[in-house]
């Protein structure tokens, strides 16, 4: 009986070890993000539009947002923006976006501008992060990501690659639901 | 080798050093200049440079993944090596850095997870294994002394 049974069995769990591990849906490289149900770490960061202004997240203490992590140096987010800005449309929750300097330099503030003035402003505000430690704070290592923050202010999930209507539909907007949203 | 030849040599591997340096330079020209951090961000202790190197030689970069944050010359990887440059000179203990990245980029930020309820089957496996393996032989050769001698 157990010669029969245990290759049998072994055999069953590599199936499953397969149709697990060689799912071509699964991003092997996209990581479990330590962040979620913890607090989001807090940042104060210039508006890339307007250096005098100062965008914050203790600001949005109350409200549901999504926070979106760029940089005009980064391909999949041009691919991303016309995503952003059809959900900005819906105006669901606010969304900050966070522009990460890689270089550290000042260029990145201007770039980030042209590109938000000629492909559309899909952010209610959009902070500068030209030493890429708030970037560090999130976790962040491959832009593009998405987080959403809940009104406690703790990160409740975190999308990492562009951001596509059916990751907002099939990901975000259930948790919005949940978490009840909290204004645009 | 003559004399000559080796100061050819020599003039040769300087060229050659230096060159690799400047196009490493265009590179890491990003990197802000070294202070206990020098102007470079380099760091002036010898002994904190050697925590660091270790450290850094322990944390993978997430970019590429199968680099150290020591070795690979992604962007995040050298604000990663700013970061820990930082924490050594304001006098952090190696602990303290390593949970720093790991409550950001979680325990698969280090090469070698710590012992942990959650990673206690990797670092069990090959002593499972070896069970296993004991078990299998013992349960064979004990089978095969039971066997009548025929031959």
């Amino acid at each position: 009986m157990w010669k029969f049974l245990l290759p049998f069995a072994a055999f069953v769990a590599l199936v499953v070890l397969f149709a697990f591990g060689l799912n071509p849906k699964r991003d092997i490289h996209a990581l479990p993000s330590p962040l979620i149900g913890k607090p989001a770490p807090e940042f104060a960061l210039t508006d890339v539009l307007d250096p005098s202004r100062v965008v914050a997240n203790s600001t949005l203490k109350g409200q549901v947002y999504v926070l979106n992590v760029w940089g005009t140096w980064c391909v999949e987010c041009r691919v991303e923006h016309e995503e952003l800005l059809a959900i900005s449309q819906q105006h669901v929750v606010p969304i900050i976006g966070i522009d990460w300097s890689v270089d550290h330099g000042p260029g990145e503030r201007e770039k980030a501008k042209q590109w938000l003035e000629r492909l559309g402003n899909p952010y209610s505000q959009v902070a500068f992060d030209q030493e890429g430690r708030t970037a560090i704070d999130f976790g962040v290592y491959a832009a593009p990501e998405t987080f959403l923050v809940d009104r406690q202010g703790n990160v409740i999930f975190k999308h990492i690659s562009g951001m596509t209507q059916e990751v907002w539909e099939k990901e975000f907007l259930p948790r919005i639901a949940a978490a009840g949203k909290g204004g645009a | 080798m003559n004399r000559r030849s080796h100061s050819r040599l020599l003039a040769l591997a300087l060229a050659v050093t230096v060159t690799l340096g400047l196009a490493g330079l265009g590179d890491a020209c990003a990197e802000p200049p070294a202070a206990d951090l020098d102007a470079h961000g380099q760091l002036q202790n010898p002994e904190l440079q050697a925590r660091f190197e270790r450290i850094a030689k322990e944390l993978r970069c997430l970019q590429c993944q199968n680099e150290s944050i020591a070795d690979s010359n992604a962007d995040l990887a050298r604000d990663l090596r700013r970061q820990v440059r930082e924490m050594l000179s304001a006098g952090k203990s190696d602990d303290a850095i390593f949970a720093f990245m790991t409550d950001r980029y979680g325990e698969f930020v280090r090469f070698a997870p710590p012992l942990s309820p959650k990673t206690a089957l990797i670092w069990g496996a090959p002593f499972l294994a070896l069970l296993l393996g004991v078990a299998i032989i013992y349960r064979v050769v004990r089978q095969r002394s039971r066997m009548p001698l025929d031959e």
